[in-house]
């Protein structure tokens, strides 16, 4: 076994070594723009596109019409949020989401609201699911945008899409889905989940950092987009730039590859999960599940290790590359939004680490891990003053602590 | 965050880590911060005839507040009274490089010496019970 471990997939992933092979003519030998429809370095950069456009439509359930290429997820979905609420103003002002939505979609419509778009962000339960029956009550005569994510970037948790998705069509209001950390690892049919633009990226599945994907349905209901980048009018005119047509290709392979292994890799990346969770939880006491137990995505795991704080814990298991939602991982300085939003106390939200179990984990790395992380665990406890007064038998939340 | 080499020494190696008994005659004990902000400091001295005897420490918080108050155990021991009361923080940045990002876990080190020798000069006064900065309700 290799040191360090990489155990942070939900961060990136590794380019898979097949799809790197699959890019590397389209740097030197086909390197031609996609664009170009006069020659034959044209027609085959084109030709590549086009194979990878077909390939990432049929994951999906979508037609490659309805595949805009994008530089990534956050560029999708500020492209399905912003291009949505600009082509819709007419129709409403109300924009649908979550308080556990990535980054890119929360400070995305926080920008809209300084235009004057009402939002609303809708609590999850403890286990980080949005309740179908909010988004319903939500919905007025102005909304025109839902934007409700597949598989929480943190603790893995797995909304009811589908359902959601039934209600946005009842009600004739657009529904996005950032979809990032679930393709490529679940089945994902758009149609089934009945979603209207989705956001996802190549480089969460094995594929290269620079490219993702908006999916934008074309028919029952045709969504229109405003587009953000003017130019020539590349990707029906909704994303323009010369396609990074090494990196589409790269992209395409990796779903193609996914599309062939995810059934094996699914079980595998899970059994590896369910032996790393069972492994430091049936052994340690007082460690918190966070997340959905079961509607969960395969390879994620986010348990929080009461009275250590997350960033001394990563220190200690340093030749481990985990994440913690500690407040000192953060550039904010406050602990994870999305473990606030569980209703995950301040204290456990900075106890917690995030691990993420990928395609090129091995059995013995997560044997390493779970033996590395009791002894780091013990180690701090040991340094501890709340484990030491909970072994006291005070109890932690009757103290008045002098908040800094 | 890459640490410096004294903080990974520290938090590998940690000096006077341990608790004295509160009640324990000479002993001060500071508790100071808080869990949900993600770091707690218990930092105890032990005083014959106004010296520092003897200090230890427990810190709950990341790399650098576990060094900071490591070190502060390190540097309390051999000192009186009123001159462990001039250590700063700032100091203790120094020593151990911490970036502007971690400095509050200096400032917390600070003042868990403070509380921890105001601890101390009550129980003389009173004679009493060790007080706590933070107390169960």
């Amino acid at each position: 076994m290799k040191l360090p471990i990489y155990m942070d997939n939900h961060s990136t992933t590794p380019c898979d070594p097949r799809v790197v092979d699959a890019m590397l003519p389209y740097f030197t030998e086909k390197f031609g723009n996609a664009a170009s429809r006069n020659h034959s370095f044209g027609w085959e950069a084109e030709e590549g596109v086009d194979q990878a456009r077909k390939h990432i439509a049929a994951l999906i359930h979508a037609d490659a019409k309805e595949i805009v290429f994008t530089s990534g997820a956050t560029e999708s979905d500020n492209l399905a949020l912003k291009g949505v609420v600009e082509m819709y103003k007419e129709k409403g002002d109300h924009v649908i989401t979550t308080s556990t939505e990535h980054r890119a979609v929360i400070d995305a419509a926080k920008a809209l609201e300084k235009k004057g778009v009402k939002v609303t962000y809708l609590p999850v339960d403890k286990t980080g699911r949005v309740d179908p029956d909010d988004v319903r009550n939500a919905i007025t005569d102005k909304t025109i945008l839902i934007s409700i994510m597949l598989a929480n970037n943190e603790i893995g948790t797995i909304h009811p899409i589908a359902e959601i998705g039934k209600i946005a069509k009842e009600k004739g209001v657009l529904f996005h889905c950032d979809a990032t950390q679930g393709v490529g690892k679940i089945p994902v049919d758009v149609q089934e989940l009945g979603v209207d633009l989705m956001s996802f990226t190549a480089h969460k599945i094995y594929g290269p950092k620079g490219i993702g994907a908006l999916y934008v349905r074309r028919k029952a209901p045709r969504v229109r987009l405003a587009p953000m980048i003017d130019g020539g009018g590349h990707e029906r005119g909704m994303r323009s730039g010369t396609l990074p047509v090494p990196l589409v290709v790269g992209f395409g392979k990796a779903i193609e590859l996914c599309a062939q292994e995810m059934p094996e890799e699914s079980v595998r990346t899970k059994a590896l999960r369910d032996r790393l969770q069972d492994g430091i939880m049936d052994v340690m006491e007082e460690v918190y599940l966070n997340g959905h137990p079961t509607e969960r995505l395969p390879g994620n795991l986010n348990i929080s290790f009461a009275y250590v704080e997350g960033e001394a814990l990563l220190m200690g298991v340093k030749e481990i590359a985990l994440s913690s939602g500690s407040a000192c991982t953060s550039a904010t300085l406050e602990p994870s939004y999305v473990l606030r939003a569980l209703g995950v106390g301040s204290d456990l939200a900075h106890s917690s680490i995030r691990f993420g179990i990928g395609r090129f984990t091995t059995p013995e790395e997560v044997e390493y891990t779970i033996d590395r992380m009791i002894k780091a665990v013990n180690h701090l406890r040991e340094m501890s003053p709340l484990y030491e007064m909970a072994k006291e038998g005070i109890d932690l939340k009757t103290v008045q602590w002098a908040v800094h | 965050m890459a640490y410096s080499e004294k903080v990974i020494d520290h938090y590998n190696n940690p000096r006077n880590m341990g608790s004295f008994k509160k009640d324990e005659d000479g002993v001060g004990t500071g508790i100071v911060g808080a869990p949900e902000c993600g770091d707690v400091m218990k930092l105890q001295i032990k005083v014959e005839k106004d010296t520092i005897v003897d200090a230890k420490f427990k810190t709950f918080g990341c790399g650098s507040a576990i060094a900071s108050s490591s070190l502060a155990t390190e540097w309390l021991k051999g000192k009186t009274v009123d001159e462990a009361g001039r250590i700063k923080n700032t100091e203790i940045v120094q020593e151990l490089n911490l970036p502007p990002v971690k400095i509050h876990c200096s400032v917390l080190a600070e003042d868990a010496i403070k509380a921890a020798l105001n601890d101390y000069k009550k129980k003389g006064e009173t004679e009493g019970q060790a007080e706590e900065v933070a107390t169960p309700v």
